[in-house]
């Protein structure tokens, strides 16, 4: 272990251990970065890699372990308190305002009582020298996610941090705009300053990392280059065995298989100031196939599963059709009665009832199509049956858990996926939309889930899946659109596809999106 | 010296189940030290209070027929409770109850037979659940806060009954008296066992409400439906629950079981319309519901209990010279140490004081996961 004499480690970490309950999120985990590099901390979802960086900003405590600064032993007691020793903190979930403007954001974290006109000649000239325009006065809830980023990381800059810490920064961006930023953090590299890079995709942190720590269970389980390494060995650092990589047969005959859902010029107003309305959206399933709706988040992709899904119903009846029926006008419980299927992007709360059993859970979705065999007479809930029908689908999904019936909230995230996954594959659906099927699901569990979808769509279904992860998308779709603001792209086929291609159409550059600027001008 | 509550990882079961004991506890403790400031001796006050009310059998019979009401209110509340919806117009819900089930017996005194009371008690549930409505009607219409406009329409329902009694229904040979007349014998609610104690029917139907929204609530779709909705509206919406028919449903549920609780007091312990049909059972009915965890089975209990409270409070007064009022203040201490000990079974305290201002500043981030 380096000494603490040795000036070139800014941060060092000794043995620190964060214990909730009965969990260990971080098990005595060590750590050094050293002044200028990029430092890669890699880890699964539920790792230990966020509760690890809220100690390093101090919005977590430790329950033991040392943090040294500069060779100098710290307690971090404070979001204030790590920014004035010098570490900065860009966070996957912006926290900005979004009525406000860059400049006032900006203006909320410094504290400092500057004037704002002072904050936004500063945020401006910052953000060009690094290649991040900004406008100070535009107002955050009119930029995208990209740009938003940008904020968030140029407030970061203005304090001036030694060691800026990004959690999975690129989650949101497109690759052009991914690119951008790397190139942006070469820069702050080249400044002598570090960054602790938070990620789970491998092919970046290989690209830009000096250095990685693998993290799995709250165990540091190795250190290493990934510049030497393969994105296979690092996901086996990850994981702790081999991925199982997802099988695609080729889909054949689909251009004469039956449309089992269809779009039709889909148009939805914005709920709230903040929402994204749609745009004339046209999409056609058919049976057999998996098409993929690729975009960067708060493009409409929530807005527009809830008007697929019937949660928000459509004036207009034949603008969803399932099974050559017109479903627009009725609810969620009416689509699923034509044999649609519906997974949600949020699993607690809304796919799901945290402080419900499994067996309940079931029921959530199922009360209706299943009635006969869930619901007795005068309605009476058949505990047998529903508790039966659940074990059936955490043996056909693996599921792992800890109690016959455990709450939906204890089960871990990959695990109670697989559960609403397999909830819905129980009834065979000729209809199947997901939204991220695999967000914050470890990568076992993950290609079960895409494996699963495959063979849907293989045996007959049509299967939609929302995600921004575009890996996945690759995997496992037959064809990919785009959702850009609201608008959505034609579906490229799978063979005509390229991270490129697609890339652009997320960052907006369409015909599609010129139409739409003339149509409202 | 300031404190803060910070979210605890997991719910003790054990605490969960002994929390209302432990409130009653507190709340004896409490009222001894009350008592003794008053200059009484606590365990004289306590026998007087909680022992001799119960010590004999048509002292059993006044304390069924005040939990009765109790009971019918409370366990039509926790629906409302368990779906998330806050009724706290009980209070006026039983009273409209009482009013449009003394239609008949009011207004057409000469109408008696077997139908007269099946009607009456009909009549008072479709009151109680019509004026429930309202708040329902205010809430899923202009998004209004149904905690308000419930309470409001308490002070609606109590002044509109001393109009009537003083007004158009006064009994015309009352002496100016503000009463109705007295109920013909067929619409008056049979005593269960006349001869050892007044307790009328109102308390089986207590009973009967309490074991099928119990069956309701845990064996069935609908009560399903309540509790996915009051735990997680997303989700009901996912599952294709409506939030806006739930609203109407649950307070449609209470305020029929609260215009029951109306009637079977009008018709069962009075006998006539009063100005004051009601020492607060639509509010206590609240502490009833919370003290009993929102479990129709735990209501029964807690409605006994706190019915004990308004039985000892009139026995202190008689005995001691203390203002029955008291009874009051031990139904808001109740009340307080149960969401009190609620609140730390969810909760833990942790000090903080000024002599490290570091730690002061740091926001508590836990609980956003």
């Amino acid at each position: 272990m380096s000494a603490n004499q040795d000036g070139a480690n800014l941060l060092e970490v000794r043995g620190l251990t964060k214990i909730f309950g009965t969990l260990t999120a971080c098990d005595h985990i060590d750590l050094d970065v050293a002044k200028g590099e990029i430092h890669a901390l890699l880890g699964e979802n539920g790792a230990g890699k966020s509760t690890l960086v809220k100690m390093l900003f101090g919005t977590l405590e430790p329950n033991s372990g040392e943090i040294l600064w500069n060779g100098q032993a710290v307690t971090i007691t404070s979001p204030g308190f790590a920014k004035k020793l010098g570490i900065g903190m860009v966070f996957q979930h912006f926290s900005l305002f979004e009525a406000l403007t860059a400049a006032e954001n900006i203006a909320l974290s410094l504290d400092d009582g500057s004037p704002i006109s002072t904050i936004a000649a500063k945020a401006r000239a910052l953000s060009y020298s690094y290649g991040l325009p900004l406008d100070p006065q535009s107002l955050v809830g009119d930029l995208s996610v990209g740009e938003r980023q940008r904020i968030e990381i140029i407030r970061c800059l203005l304090q001036t941090p030694q060691l800026i810490i990004l959690d999975e920064p690129t989650s949101v961006l497109t690759p052009q705009e991914a690119d951008k930023l790397f190139e942006t953090l070469e820069r702050l590299r080249s400044e002598g300053k570090s960054i602790l890079y938070i990620s789970h995709r491998l092919e970046e942190v290989k690209r830009i990392c000096d250095r990685a720590t693998v993290l799995r269970h709250g165990k540091v389980v190795g250190h290493c280059n990934p510049r030497e390494e393969t994105a296979a060995s690092l996901a086996r650092m990850m994981v702790g065995n081999d991925v199982q990589a997802v099988v695609r047969a080729p889909a054949r005959g689909i251009e004469t298989a039956q449309p089992l859902l269809e779009i039709r010029a889909l148009s939805r107003k914005p709920a709230t100031p903040f929402s994204i309305p749609l745009r004339n959206i046209n999409l056609t399933v058919r049976a057999g196939e998996v098409i993929g709706i690729a975009g960067v988040a708060g493009n409409g992709q929530g807005e527009f599963f809830e008007s697929v899904s019937g949660e928000v119903p459509q004036q207009d009846a034949a603008s969803v059709r399932i099974r050559g029926k017109d479903a627009g006008g009725l609810g969620i419980t009416g689509r699923r009665l034509m044999g649609a299927a519906f997974v949600p992007e949020e699993r607690l709360g809304h796919g799901a009832a945290p402080r419900m059993k499994l067996s309940e859970n079931l029921l959530l979705s199922r009360h209706a199509t299943d009635g006969k065999v869930f619901v007795g007479a005068g309605g009476m809930v058949k505990s047998d049956a529903i508790y039966a029908a659940s074990q059936r689908i955490i043996e056909a999904m693996d599921v792992r858990k800890s109690a016959p019936d455990p709450e939906a909230a204890a089960l871990s995230g990959g695990n109670l996926q697989k559960f609403i996954v397999g909830r819905e594959l129980d009834r065979r659906p000729d209809v199947m939309v997901v939204n991220q099927p695999t967000w914050g699901v470890d990568a076992g569990a993950a290609a079960h889930i895409r494996q699963t979808l495959i063979g849907l769509a293989r045996s007959g279904s049509a299967v939609l899946v929302i995600s921004q992860d575009l890996d996945e998308l690759f995997e496992i779709s037959d064809a990919i659109a785009v959702m850009h603001n609201g608008v959505l792209s034609k579906p490229l086929p799978i063979a005509e596809a390229t991270f490129e291609k697609v890339g652009l159409l997320m960052g907006g550059a369409e015909p599609g999106h010129v139409e739409h600027v003339l149509e409202t001008s | 010296m300031r404190l803060e509550l910070i979210k605890r990882p997991q719910r003790s079961m054990l605490f969960s189940a002994l929390s209302p004991f432990i409130a009653f506890m507190l709340t004896i403790i409490a009222g001894a030290i009350l008592f003794a400031l008053l200059g009484v001796n606590p365990l004289k006050a306590f026998q007087i209070y909680f022992i001799e009310p119960v010590s004999q059998v048509w002292q059993l019979h006044e304390l069924a027929i005040k939990a009765a009401p109790l009971i019918l209110i409370g366990v039509g509340l926790s629906v409302c409770y368990r779906a998330n919806i806050w009724n706290i117009g009980a209070e006026g819900q039983f009273i409209l109850g009482g009013i449009v089930g003394s239609i008949i017996p009011v207004l057409f005194p000469q109408f008696e037979g077997p139908l007269v009371l099946p009607l009456m008690l009909l009549f008072g549930m479709v009151g109680g659940a019509a004026y429930a409505t309202v708040p329902a009607l205010l809430k899923t219409r202009f998004n209004t806060n149904e905690i308000l406009t419930s309470l409001m329409l308490v002070y609606v329902a109590q002044l509109f009954l001393d109009w009537l009694v003083r007004g158009p229904w006064r009994d015309p040979k009352g002496f100016n008296f503000p009463q109705t007349i007295q109920f013909n014998d067929s619409a008056i609610l049979p005593e269960l066992m006349p001869a050892s104690g007044r307790a009328n029917w109102g308390f089986v139907f207590a009973l009967v409400a309490a074991v099928l929204v119990w069956i309701l609530m845990s064996r069935m779709l609908k009560g399903f439906e309540v509790r996915v909705l009051g735990s997680s509206p997303r989700a009901g919406r996912f599952a294709g629950f409506g939030i806006n028919r739930m609203v109407f449903f649950a307070f449609m549920l209470s305020g029929a079981l609260a215009g029951l609780a109306g009637i079977s007091e009008v018709s069962g312990a009075i006998g006539q319309l009063q100005p004051v049909i009601s020492p607060g059972y639509g509010f206590t009915a609240i502490i009833v519901a919370f003290l009993g965890r929102l479990n129709p089975l735990g209501i029964v209990a807690a409605g006994l209990v706190l019915a004990l409270t308004y039985l000892g409070g009139e026995a202190v007064q008689s005995a001691l010279g203390i203002s029955d009022k008291v009874a009051r203040v031990f139904q808001g201490m109740l009340l307080f140490f149960v969401l009190g000990c609620d609140t730390l079974i969810h909760y833990r305290i942790r000090l903080i004081g000024f002599a490290t201002p570091k730690l002061e500043a740091a926001p508590k981030l836990e609980e956003v996961h």
